[in-house]
């Protein structure tokens, strides 16, 4: 089993990223340059948070065209695990491997906090340990994490119990002062048809340890893990 | 002579300075040299007017492997590993345009770090404000606070702490001070010399524009109505850039392949050239004919005085160069040859054929003038009306008013406490820093320190930004000596052990004797409380200047504290944690208020230590603007761990109730603890006083005074109060 966790100038969570991988989890990782063409080898691949291009143009609009991502997207195709937090989420909406957009936060600031989340659906390789409704507390870090998708793509994702995780209260409610970004449905993160590609604003690798404030998002990776070793 | 005076007013040069420049010379300058000689010798650059106090300042010490005269100062934590860290000011460019001057503020201090090796992993900040009943004021706050986040967020520093304090007197000057601090083995430290006659120098990073021509003679003066016009003088900054160099230069000195290094700060391509060569003893020769510009036509004079952000010099090994390149093309960045290093002192600059300026390195890094100017304290003193209650300066006179005379109501006082401007909730700043990037946060914006871990270790850094103005206003040399034992008490309170310290000194105008009073009382305090704590300065900066319309700010110390936490189950918060610990006020035997006793603060911060590491302690804060009833209102608070919690306290009576409640005692702390015995006869035996005073538990704040319940609050209305204070100020 073998991770990677892909570098784009600006990604600036990759060393988070590897560190929950390797040192939390002890697993076997490493970092892919975005100017690589292939990700033989890799069983799972990360792409992390941060300011690709530095987010200049649209998040993700450039990150898109790194060599990487066509491998990536090949590698998606086969049933990869792809894996994109925050930036990474973006740059997988704007590399079509996600439905739906990113927008601006509708207070229009960055905005760093804990969040509580509802797990949607434990019919992933990313949510494979956890039980359908369980909340957990991750941390979001973004200025543009507003997921948006037409009426019929939003329909669509929701239909296909596409959506992995909610903006809740502490309870699990869903409501409009749990929502921190103007996300349509509180979405917080998606998966792929295939459901082996999961992109979410917040961030499980800022929350992997108790002294960090949360270790809930250990038990994505630790999902990950799961699914390949069952695969 | 042949330099007319106007052209010495516009370079902030005065004939007698001019004359210094001629002997030096043997000659007249040229232009370029003298705007070259202008920015070396702004005060900016060359601490003319500080230098003579600045020597008073301890800078040696155990843990201290460098201290002032480089980019950063450094100390070792043990475990083969150095820290770097300083702290530097953004004041005059954050008030002609708040978001690139602060922004750009962050990213020098980030390079200072980088540039000596240490990869950042936190940042803070010091803000100073005008009352935001201000349009200007609240503009200015808004535009900071998001260039700050701008810049950090993008480069993936964790903003971790800092304060925010408003008063009228920052109203047309407000103070913007950014600290950053890196982490790196300690065998890899790079220093700024250009050692090896022959070795090539080498440009990286973005291209020279014409922005910020001037910006340190700029930072050497104060404002008056032109303020607008000097906007073009502001940098621009850009974080992706500074993220890819901040790789770049890592990678190229982990390969072994760099000499020296100095970012292009303060006065850009002239401040590195020559401060390299000056402290390898070398001459630096430069062709500015190669050098990447942004814009067609740059005279010798705008290239070398430019202050585009994002560059970086540096000096190799003429047989490394090509790897150098291919490091720096990797990540998209220029890497150009643009001199060499020589053995004849000077800095030779040529362009399109021409030398255009020769000068001895030594003549402008260390021969600036340097002034001994007059002191006198100022005739008027500042009234003590609000000397037990600080933080009402910057509060609307009726609010104060109404502070000061309601003699019943004391759930109303609290209220206006908690939601006044100085003590209410930073989250609306905060919240828009990334500051858990890197994810090391253990105790993040709003605590006392914030505590980042060290990966690999069992080891945390602690860190604070202190600066208490209003005291250091009233009274200099004890306002800084209370700047260094609150920094010291916040970094104890977080289980560490403070190791050194780096400061911001933002003053007025030097050539008012009353300012170079203050700053020579601020000197003597500071280094007096230094000593005292075992903390020397490793290196910080100096503004001066801070005037607009010939009035002079605060005189605003601004002390960073770094501390080490030697196990990470030492960290401890301000909170409260459960019900039923005991809440309990530790204190000198003598109130004092606006200055500070050094043997009662040390014996203070002692205790917390000893108690901390002997697992004594469930939380710690310490007890400053507002007092207790403040103090215990913010242990209350949602956090993390728990939602809000109540306590009741029996207020200690010994003066009147509303100073018993609000004063602002010095060397106070609030700690709650399950084993109250152990800890009084702890605090009894060093002569502490040491009062029992509550519990935690319920969701109410009750105070009782002398046997009566003044004051019983729901601790989440109170909390609505606090959070709401900043928001509601802004809308």
């Amino acid at each position: 089993m073998k991770f990677g966790v892909v570098i784009f100038p600006g990604s600036n969570c990759e060393q988070d990223c590897y560190y929950a991988i390797g040192t939390v989890l002890g697993k076997p990782v490493e970092y892919i340059w975005h100017q690589e063409t292939s990700v033989k080898g890799f069983d799972a691949v990360v792409l992390p948070g941060g300011f690709a291009y530095g987010d200049y143009l649209r998040t993700g609009a450039l990150a898109k065209f790194s060599p990487v991502m066509k491998a990536i997207a090949d590698f998606a195709k086969k049933g990869g695990l792809v894996f994109g937090i925050c930036n990474g989420f973006q740059i997988l909406t704007e590399a079509g491997l996600l439905a739906g957009a990113l927008l601006r936060n509708v207070g229009l600031k960055y905005l760093c906090k804990f969040e509580y989340l509802r797990t949607e659906t434990t019919d992933t390789p990313y949510t494979n340990l956890m039980h359908k409704g369980q909340v957990l507390r991750i941390p979001i870090g973004h200025g543009d994490g507003n997921f948006f998708a037409d009426a019929d793509t939003l329909k669509r994702i929701e239909d296909n119990d596409q959506v992995v995780f909610r903006y809740t209260d502490a309870k699990g409610n869903v409501t409009p002062e749990a929502n921190p970004n103007g996300s349509l449905n509180n979405i917080a993160g998606i998966v792929n048809e295939q459901r082996n590609v999961l992109g979410m604003m917040p961030h499980p690798d800022r929350s992997y340890e108790s002294i960090l404030g949360s270790a809930d998002g250990k038990l994505i990776f630790e999902s990950m893990v799961n699914a390949l070793v069952t695969k | 002579m042949m330099v007319s005076e106007d052209v010495l007013t516009q370079h902030n040069l005065t004939e007698s300075e001019y004359q210094k420049i001629v002997a030096i010379l043997k000659r007249e300058p040229t232009i370029t040299e003298l705007g070259i000689f202008s920015v070396m010798w702004s005060e900016h650059c060359s601490y003319k007017s500080s230098r003579v106090h600045l020597r008073r300042l301890p800078t040696r010490g155990a843990a201290v492997l460098q201290g002032p005269g480089e980019n950063a100062g450094i100390i070792d934590i043990g475990d083969g590993l150095a820290v770097a860290f300083k702290i530097e000011s953004h004041n005059h460019p954050s008030f002609i345009e708040p978001f690139q001057g602060a922004a750009t503020g962050v990213g020098g201090i980030l390079r200072d770090i980088f540039t000596m090796g240490a990869r950042p992993i936190a940042a803070m900040n010091s803000l100073r404000f005008g009352p935001l009943d201000k349009q200007q004021n609240k503009r200015i706050l808004e535009g900071v606070v998001g260039g700050i986040a701008f810049y950090g967020n993008c480069f993936g520093v964790p903003t971790v702490g800092g304060e925010v304090y408003f008063s009228e007197s920052y109203s047309q000057n407000p103070l913007v001070n950014a600290f950053a601090l890196g982490i790196f083995e300690k065998d890899k430290i790079f220093y700024g010399r250009a050692h090896g006659v022959g070795n090539p120098v080498i440009y990286v990073g973005a291209k020279t524009g014409r922005d910020g021509i001037h910006g340190a003679t700029m930072a050497s003066a104060g404002f008056g109505e032109d303020a607008g016009a000097k906007r073009p003088n502001v940098q621009i900054g850009d974080p992706f850039m500074e993220k890819l160099l901040l790789e770049a230069c890592l990678e190229a000195m982990q390969k072994g392949l760099i000499v020296g290094i100095q970012d292009m700060g303060a006065a850009g391509l002239t401040c590195s050239s020559c401060e390299m060569g000056a402290r390898a003893g070398t001459g630096v020769e430069l062709d500015l004919d190669v050098v990447p510009q942004r814009e067609t036509g740059m005279t010798a004079y705008e290239i070398m005085l430019s202050e585009s952000q994002e560059r970086m010099l540096l000096v190799a090994e003429k047989s490394n160069e090509k790897a150098v390149f291919d490091v720096f093309h990797k990540w998209g960045l220029d890497a150009v040859t643009v001199g060499r290093v020589t053995n004849d002192g000077l800095l030779r600059v040529r362009h399109q054929g021409h030398i255009v300026a020769e000068i001895p390195n030594g003549a402008l890094a260390d021969d600036a003038p340097v002034y001994q100017r007059p002191l006198l304290p100022p005739k008027s003193i500042m009234s003590s009306r609000l000397d037990d209650y600080s933080f009402l300066d910057g509060c609307e006179p009726a609010l104060v008013e109404t502070f000061l005379s309601e003699n019943n109501d004391w759930n109303k006082l609290l209220t206006i406490a908690v939601s006044s401007p100085n003590l209410s909730s930073r989250r609306w700043v905060w919240q828009q820093y990334d500051h858990m990037v890197q994810s090391n946060t253990l105790l993040g914006p709003g605590s006392d320190a914030a505590a980042v871990r060290v990966k690999g270790t069992k080891k945390a850094l602690a860190m604070t930004l202190d600066g208490p103005a209003y005291r250091v206003a009233r009274n200099p040399r004890e306002g800084a000596k209370m700047a260094v034992a609150e920094a010291c008490r916040n970094i104890v309170c977080s289980g560490g052990r403070p190791l050194a310290a780096t400061n911001c000194l933002n003053f007025g105008n030097p050539e008012h004797p009353e300012v170079m009073w203050q700053f020579s009382e601020v000197v003597d305090g500071m280094a007096e409380a230094c000593d005292s704590f075992g903390t020397p300065i490793t290196g910080g900066n100096v503004s001066f200047y801070n005037e607009t319309f010939g009035g002079d700010i605060y005189p605003t110390p601004v002390l960073g504290m770094v501390g080490l936490i030697e196990d990470l189950s030492l960290v401890t918060g301000s909170s409260f944690r459960e019900s039923g610990d005991s809440i309990v006020l530790v204190e000198p035997v003598s109130r004092l208020v606006g200055k500070v006793n050094l043997e009662d603060e040390r014996a203070v911060q002692n205790l917390v230590a000893a108690a901390i590491r002997d697992g004594l302690i469930r939380s710690a804060h310490d007890v400053s603007e507002g007092g207790l009833a403040v103090a215990i209102a913010e242990c209350c608070y949602s956090n993390l761990q728990r939602p809000a919690i109540g306590a009741e306290i029996n207020v200690p009576s010994s003066l009147e109730i509303r100073k018993d409640l609000f004063g602002e005692f010095s060397s106070r702390v609030l700690l709650t603890t399950r084993d109250a015995a152990e800890l009084r006869k702890r605090a009894e035996r060093t002569g502490l006083k040491f009062h029992d005073i509550g519990k935690v538990g319920g969701s109410r704040l009750i105070l009782n005074y002398e046997n009566l319940r003044v004051a019983d609050i729901r601790v989440d209305e109170l909390e609505t109060a606090w959070s709401e204070g900043l928001p509601k100020l802004l809308s």
